[in-house]
């Protein structure tokens, strides 16, 4: 490998693109094989599209870890603000008389409330985000009781419609077993999510606040002697993270149409686990959205896989999904072992 | 430090105490006790009474406090030495206590179905060989930590993701059923002793880990590996083998509480044992004052915090706060803290005290 590596960017591949690599081989492996061996349901494109579907909420909640965990900081408090904002909207449009309009605004408000007081008081005030995000982890999970404690289908009209709001993607349908031809779907939230996961990219790929997250995350040192604000870098971290945790809420409560305590639960660990798998590295500064993205459809497929192997016992998704996590996590560190060994 | 204070006089002293680690865990555990003796001053009675059984016993919110904080004593233990080797977290503990306690089920039920009339091995065994399993799992997430260089959270995040089912898949996610009363003497009352077992079992593991401080130097080890593991390394020791052997210490632990668990409900719930208690036992070690990216640590504090939040939650139930919506008063308490505990506010408030202290200072002389 050549010295000057970190100067000249092109020469060589940098941690960021190596680990993406890696994981969209990984993904693309995992799907060519399973429709290979597996057959039957991976060759729809609604298979596909149903991953989607189902993801779209932890699409874009693992973008904000994502951004959050390059800047070398940590949210787990976004899978109970979940649970917050799909009680929180349900409520609003059942008991409390109001549209969807101002549901989406009360979802956008309760994101960004928890990532004020959480960007704050990790930036400004030096507290380890760890213990801030549980502690918003908490409140959330506290709250959603005291708004609601019991778990009811939403009955607002004007909801129902936007919930069967199905966008047909041409050419990809599929003809079901009476011969008729069947359109392939995705749900609004699915646009949503992948309009997030462009935008990010473009943002953290070229935007200065973009490169500064990966500064901040990178040494948080050399990121103050370079003149970067890094306070006002890790609050907006933290504040894009809760924002999305706000969207992703409100795609999540569209997905399912009902307001309950269990929603999301274990969100955070999902994404945790997404952002990772997509290369994107807890110490900081390394990671790339659209690794979180892969991340997310290699952890939804191996899901779908082990399911339809017909392992049904419920504790093989968890066992293989952590074998899955446990395998990235190795190869990622020997990689980055072997690096550094070279240097 | 201190005797430059203690020359400033009484305003120092303070503002010293501000800075010390233990002062956080105290005052807040002061803080609750003042406002439950100011609010309803029966919360510390305590009363001898008869259990079913008709054996005596001890109850009151104070023994229930110390009942109940005794795993997450014992846990706060392993946290805090793994925090501060690592500097980082492990956040599989409630799934592998879930394995620990599955383990001592399967053992005690041996081949004779999950409902045996008599236990089919000694408990000392079925604890033993869940010691080994748990420390196995330890020894895993040590292994990843240390020798892989991964960051403990994500690392430990494997077991938190796979442990409750590996804990399910060892009873074949039956439910074992353990009638045998004496089994149930490790998380409740054993006959004539009004103390329940479980406050002896933490104290023992206090003793033993105070003993292990005192005269061992893996507290001195742990720290220097915490504060700068290259610089320890030039110093002659092991990193990655003192790293490695706090998740293995932590395995203990979690069989210990695991063994608490089950004992109290003779049985087990797969998803919900210990659910969420990794999270609390960080929450103790983080108000013990201790820095959750390693180095310095106080077992003590780590240890009152434990007690802190079991104190919290008994106060909080004691005001017929619904046990679902809790976290969230449990969250506000948890924020003031840790803002309190902010060395940016800390530094306010020691220049704030001492800007009256001068005034006492000149009194006092």
């Amino acid at each position: 490998m050549k010295k000057n590596n970190s100067l000249k960017g092109k020469v060589g591949i940098s941690d960021t693109n190596l680990l993406l690599t890696i994981t969209i081989a990984v993904f693309l492996l995992m799907y060519v094989s399973a429709v290979v061996f597996l057959g039957s349901g991976f060759t729809k494109p609604q298979t596909f599209f149903n991953i989607l579907n189902d993801n779209a909420a932890l699409i874009i909640l693992s973008c904000g870890m994502s951004i959050v965990m390059i800047t070398g900081g940590i949210d787990i408090s976004v899978g109970t603000l979940t649970a917050l904002v799909c009680m929180s909207c349900a409520v609003h449009l059942d008991y409390n008389g109001g549209n969807v309009i101002t549901a989406m605004l009360l979802a956008l408000g309760i994101g960004l409330a928890f990532g004020l007081v959480q960007g704050y008081l990790v930036a400004y005030l030096d507290i380890q985000p760890f213990i801030v995000s549980l502690a918003g982890m908490f409140f959330a999970k506290g709250m959603t009781t005291i708004v609601n404690s019991t778990q009811f289908n939403v009955a607002h009209e004007g909801f129902k419609a936007l919930k069967a709001i199905r966008i047909y993607v041409p050419f990809m349908g599929s003809i079901n077993k009476k011969g008729i031809y069947v359109p392939a779907y995705v749900e609004p939230g699915v646009i949503v999510a992948l309009l997030v996961v462009v935008i990010l990219f473009v943002v953290l790929k070229w935007t200065k606040t973009g490169r500064n997250f990966y500064a901040v995350g990178g040494n948080v040192n050399s990121a103050n002697m370079l003149g970067i604000n890094v306070r006002r870098t890790k609050f907006i971290a933290h504040l894009m993270c809760s924002l999305l945790a706000g969207i992703g809420g409100f795609v999540y409560f569209m997905h399912v149409g009902s307001g309950s305590v269990s929603h999301a639960a274990g969100a955070e660990m999902n994404a945790i686990a997404s952002s990772i798998i997509g290369g994107t590295m807890l110490s900081g500064g390394v990671g790339n959205i659209a690794g979180t993205f892969f991340g997310v459809l290699s952890l939804s497929t191996i899901k779908n896989i082990v399911s339809s192997l017909g392992l049904d016992e419920a504790w093989w998704t968890n066992i293989t999904v952590a074998a899955m996590i446990c395998l990235f996590l190795l190869i990622q560190s020997l990689v980055l072992l072997r690096k550094n060994k070279k240097k | 430090m201190a005797k430059k204070n203690n020359k400033k006089g009484i305003g120092s002293i303070f503002a010293g105490l501000f800075r010390n680690q233990i002062f956080i865990p105290l005052a807040a555990l002061l803080i609750l006790v003042v406002f439950n003796l100011i609010a309803d001053p029966s919360f510390f009675k305590i009363t001898l009474g008869q259990n079913n059984a008709g054996d005596p016993i001890l109850s009151g919110n104070i023994m229930t406090i110390l009942n109940n904080a005794s795993e997450l004593a014992i846990l706060a233990i392993g946290m805090t030495l793994v925090t501060a080797a690592s500097g980082g977290q492990d956040i599989s503990v409630g799934a592998t206590i879930a394995i620990a306690g599955s383990v001592i089920l399967r053992i005690l039920c041996g081949a004779a179905g999950p409902r045996p009339e008599t236990m089919q091995a000694p408990i000392i065994v079925a604890f033993l060989i869940a010691c080994v399993v748990t420390m196995l799992f330890g020894a895993f997430n040590g292994a990843l930590v240390a020798y892989f260089k991964i960051q403990p959270m994500v690392a430990t995040l494997i077991m938190f993701t796979a442990g409750r089912s590996i804990a399910a898949w060892i009873n074949n996610n039956q439910l074992p059923v353990i009638k045998d009363v004496s089994f149930g003497y490790f998380g409740n009352y054993i006959p004539g002793i009004p103390v329940p077992t479980p406050v002896f079992i933490a104290i023992l593991c206090m003793i033993i880990i105070a003993l292990v401080l005192k005269f061992t130097n893996l507290g001195l080890y742990v720290q220097s590996v915490g504060i700068n593991s290259h610089s320890s390394r030039l110093n002659g020791l092991n990193p990655e083998f003192i790293k490695f052997i706090t998740y293995v210490i932590m395995g203990l632990c979690v069989a210990v509480a695991g063994l608490i668990k089950v004992s109290r409900i003779s049985t087990i719930n797969y998803s919900v044992i210990a659910k969420d208690i990794e999270m609390d036992a960080i929450l103790a070690v983080a108000l013990g004052g201790n820095a959750l990216g390693g180095g310095k640590f106080s077992m003590t504090a780590s240890i009152l915090g434990a007690y802190v939040i079991q104190f919290l939650t008994t106060t909080l139930y004691k005001f017929e706060v619904p046990s679902d919506a809790l976290p969230a008063y449990k969250a506000i308490v948890v924020i003031i803290l840790v803002v309190m505990s902010a060395p940016v506010v800390r530094e306010k408030f020691g220049q704030l005290w001492k800007k009256i202290a001068p005034e006492k200072a000149v009194k006092e002389a």
